[in-house]
């Protein structure tokens, strides 16, 4: 390890109301090195971000930069040390132009009364330049695409002089292109000396770009070293501190089981143009395709929300009509939406609220009015179907990780099992561990013979689940996939293509 | 730049062009039904009627821009305006103009302060806490200052009201003159204008209106910020109070609130944006003129005055609309920062 650590954290506790978040964490950062710290939900790297950028002071430990070692810090020392964090967020202002959105700080920092467009844009250049991108700086934020937020981002917390550039998650909304893009960019920073972490789950990412890789579970460090010495296996080993098997690529027979619901030519005004597909009963297929190229369109016009205008859809055979979502619920079809936390839960509402949501009427009735026991037991048995890690049916949906959350959305279609599910992006902002334990779920409800649709733009995720895929592009079908042909580097090939 | 740019920028980043078109057109329409209305005279009085409505509309779109909906400048209207009508009639103001103006402005930075302190003490949302101050300061003013009409008010307020720069006569031979009066209002848009664009507080009151949180980490002073708005909001609806009562030539404290309507109204219809964040003084100027434009032109062509209600409900309306449409996918309020729905913190 080349040159002295520009920060240090050593023996970081830190509890909060007798959660042990952080229970002895050190670990060093050093300029010039892109450091990954990885972990599940709930094994504390959230916290220990906090406690290095100084929004959480930690109860035992330090932290050394800057050749001083403190108790903890504010997020003023912070700054001034040169930490800089990028939530997921993005924490910029949507109605300011990217200029300002960069120049901001310093220019409140240099303490005049006075601001000048034309400062912020020279600062925004400046620091644009550095890192050779092209920002439209007059635009406002909001206007912009999230990779070019993001970016304005990076800029901010290099126009404050950042020496660490802390980011979380920074890649979960961009796409492949993107993705690669801001690699770029941060090797960029590296080579300046800027000192990088982020905190990412994504095994590819972490491994193709990290340095060092920091794995932390429990509130530990449990494995740490170069990136060198981890692959896919010890990575998720560390993280997920199970042996975990590749579940099997499984190829259903596609001739023997009927079909459950066919699209011929459908196409959405503005949204899709000619899509045919065809899924069979207990068969998984896997949609893809990039941002734009109506993958998620597909989804919205089967289920109802944005009924088809031109083209025909068959349920088990038999041309129907799905002008709303309650024609679709009617048909047998469930859907687990994108965005969970506004499109698929109530998130003031219990988990049995919840669950019970798309099936009131399926509920036994006493004269007529629905009791709390008949919804308590309805979804006392689908916590037990799902797994869902709760301390009570009654407590508020919100409460809960991601990776339960998303079994409570699933959990809400099974109540009146329905024949045919599409979800829309189901791991998305899901630990490791319930990602695997969601992946098996929708492989065993399969077998039971639900067929799924998943759209996803997880490549991985979807060469292992799908028995067959197709890529979308421009509206239209690009490409389909069947049995041997799914592999990881076929999909890319096709998105690519 | 391209002619889709040259559009844009002529159309405003707040809508301000489309409201300029209409004002014109307007006009354009009603001189044709009516010929003569076209003319100086037609301007100067939708101006003289524009100078209350706009100096509350400029303190709600301050406010507005910080994210909150301000209902209590009417009460601080009156109340200033009454309050210092009821000092001038006892003599405490020397009967000099200038002082009761500014007695009347500061009387309503110190409720707008008022306002400040509630909202930062209780952290509750501004229009709650406005909702509340407003019957507040109508009680407290009917209780304690007065509740009679004001007519003996002093001389140099009774001829502010018709010195004018300038006069001329309406179709039907009355005068109609451009009072000395917008002068100092069209400096005071001029100096918000140029506050809001150009000082580092005045890119903070949108920057809490985007982002409070944001606002905070950047380093942004963010009580401070809230309060000089709050102050100013006040103060401005302290001065039109007093605009209120020289237009008309006496105090009555039961006038104003009621008539809040329009001003919200031209907020809106002038593209600030009522989640906060965006607004221009152009456009809330453009959006107060255009109201009474339309109020003078029901007048004019003897329509009803029951429509007035109807005519600024239906311009709410339109502004909102106009807002909502640009907005993407009808999620306005939630920004798209890029952040898929991730883990509860840990």
């Amino acid at each position: 390890m080349t040159g002295a650590a520009i920060l240090s954290v050593d023996g970081i506790e830190k509890r909060f109301a007798g959660v042990h978040a952080l229970a002895g964490v050190s670990l060093s950062l050093y300029p010039g090195k892109i450091h990954c710290l990885a972990g599940e939900n709930g094994s504390g790297k959230s916290t220990l971000i906090k406690t290095i950028s100084g929004v959480e002071v930690p109860d035992a430990g330090t932290i050394t930069i800057g050749g001083q070692t403190y108790q903890g810090l504010t997020p003023r020392t912070g700054i001034r040390n040169g930490i800089q964090v990028i939530y997921q967020d993005l924490s910029l202002f949507p109605n300011l132009s990217i200029a300002e959105n960069i120049a901001i700080a310093p220019i409140i920092a240099r303490g005049r009364l006075r601001f000048s467009p034309a400062e912020a844009r020279a600062i925004a250049e400046r620091v644009a330049a550095r890192i050779h991108v092209d920002l439209p700086f007059s635009a406002l934020a909001a206007d912009v695409s999230v990779a070019q937020r993001q970016l304005t981002a990076i800029c901010r917390a290099l126009a404050q002089d950042a020496r660490v550039l802390i980011m979380d998650e920074p890649t979960t909304a961009l796409t492949r292109r993107e993705v690669d893009s801001l690699f770029a960019t941060v090797k960029l920073l590296r080579a300046q000396g800027v000192s990088i972490a982020f905190v990412s789950h994504k095994f590819e990412e972490i491994l193709s770009i990290s340095d060092e890789i920091t794995v932390i579970r429990n509130g530990r460090v449990v494995a740490e070293g170069p990136a060198s010495g981890f692959d896919h296996a010890s990575l998720s080993e560390a993280m997920t501190g199970q042996r975990v098997n590749a579940l099997g690529r499984r190829r259903a027979d596609e001739t023997a089981a009927p079909e459950a619901l066919r699209a011929d030519r459908i196409g959405v005004e503005g949204l899709l143009q000619d899509v045919s597909l065809r899924l069979n009963h207990g068969e998984i297929l896997g949609v893809t395709g990039l941002l734009g190229s109506g993958r998620e369109a597909v989804a919205e016009a089967l289920f109802g929300i944005h009924p088809i205008t031109s083209g025909q859809i068959s349920i088990d055979g038999r041309p129907c009509e799905i002008r709303q979502v309650s024609d679709a619920v009617a048909q047998g079809i469930g859907y687990v939406p994108g965005d969970r936390l506004s499109e698929g839960l109530f998130l003031n509402h219990s988990v049995a609220q919840n669950v019970i949501a798309a099936s009131t009427d399926k509920i036994p009735r006493n004269m007529g009015l629905v009791t709390k026991r008949a919804v308590s037991a309805i979804a006392r048995r689908m916590i037990k179907a799902f797994g869902i890690k709760t301390p009570s049916d009654s407590v508020a949906v919100r409460t809960l990780s991601g990776g339960n959350q998303q079994r409570v959305v699933l959990a809400k279609w099974f109540v009146d099992k329905p024949r045919i599910l599409i979800l829309n992006g189901p791991t998305v902002g899901v630990d490791i561990g319930s990602k695997r334990e969601i992946t098996s779920l929708l492989r065993n409800l399969s077998a039971d013979g639900t067929a799924i649709i998943v759209i996803s733009d997880d490549v991985p995720e979807l060469a292992e689940i799908s028995d067959r895929i197709i890529v979308m592009r421009d509206g239209v079908v690009a490409s389909e996939l069947h049995g041997a042909d799914i592999s990881e580097s076929r999909i890319l090939k096709e998105l690519a293509a | 730049m391209t002619a889709s740019d040259f559009l844009s920028r002529l159309r405003g980043r707040h809508n301000e062009g489309i409201v300029a078109l209409t004002i014109v057109l307007l006009a354009l329409i009603v001189g044709a039904l009516n010929p003569g209305f076209l003319g100086l005279a037609t301007v100067f009085n939708v101006l003289r009627n524009s100078y209350e409505p706009l100096l509350f509309a400029l303190g709600v779109m301050l406010v507005l821009l910080m994210g909150g909906i301000d209902v209590s400048f009417d009460a601080v209207g009156i109340f200033a305006g009454y309050g210092t009508s009821v000092l001038a009639a006892h003599g405490l103001l020397g009967g000099h103009l200038w002082l009761m103006f500014l007695v009347s402005t500061l009387i309503g930075a110190g409720l707008g302060a008022i306002n400040a302190l509630i909202v930062s003490l209780g952290r509750l949302s501004i229009l709650i806490v406005t909702l509340g101050t407003r019957g507040i300061f109508v009680g407290v003013m009917l209780t304690f200052v007065g509740s009679s009409f004001i007519s003996d008010l002093p001389m140099s307020l009774q001829t502010f009201n018709i010195d004018y720069l300038y006069q001329t006569h309406t179709a039907t031979g009355q005068l109609a003159g451009l009072q000395i009066l917008v002068v100092p209002i069209a400096i005071t848009c001029l100096l918000i204008d140029l506050g809001l664009r150009f000082t580092v507080i005045g890119r903070g009151i949108y920057a809490v209106g985007g982002s409070e949180e944001a606002a905070r980490r950047a380093g942004f002073p963010v009580g401070m910020i809230k309060t000089i708005v709050f102050c100013c909001a006040g103060a401005l609806a302290g001065a039109a109070g007093m605009v209120h009562v020289s237009l008309i030539g006496y105090a009555n404290p039961q006038d104003i609130v009621g008539n809040e309507l329009i001003v919200i109204a031209a907020v809106v219809l002038g593209g600030a944006s009522i989640f906060g964040g965006r607004g221009s003084v152009l456009g809330t100027v453009l959006g107060v003129l255009l109201l009474e434009l339309i109020q003078y032109c029901l007048i004019i062509l003897g329509v009803q005055s029951s429509w007035d209600n109807v005519a600024i409900g239906v311009m709410i309306f339109v502004g909102i609309a106009l807002q909502v449409k640009r907005a993407p996918g009808g999620r306005a309020r939630v920004f798209a920062g890029g952040a898929k729905p991730s883990e509860s913190p840990s």
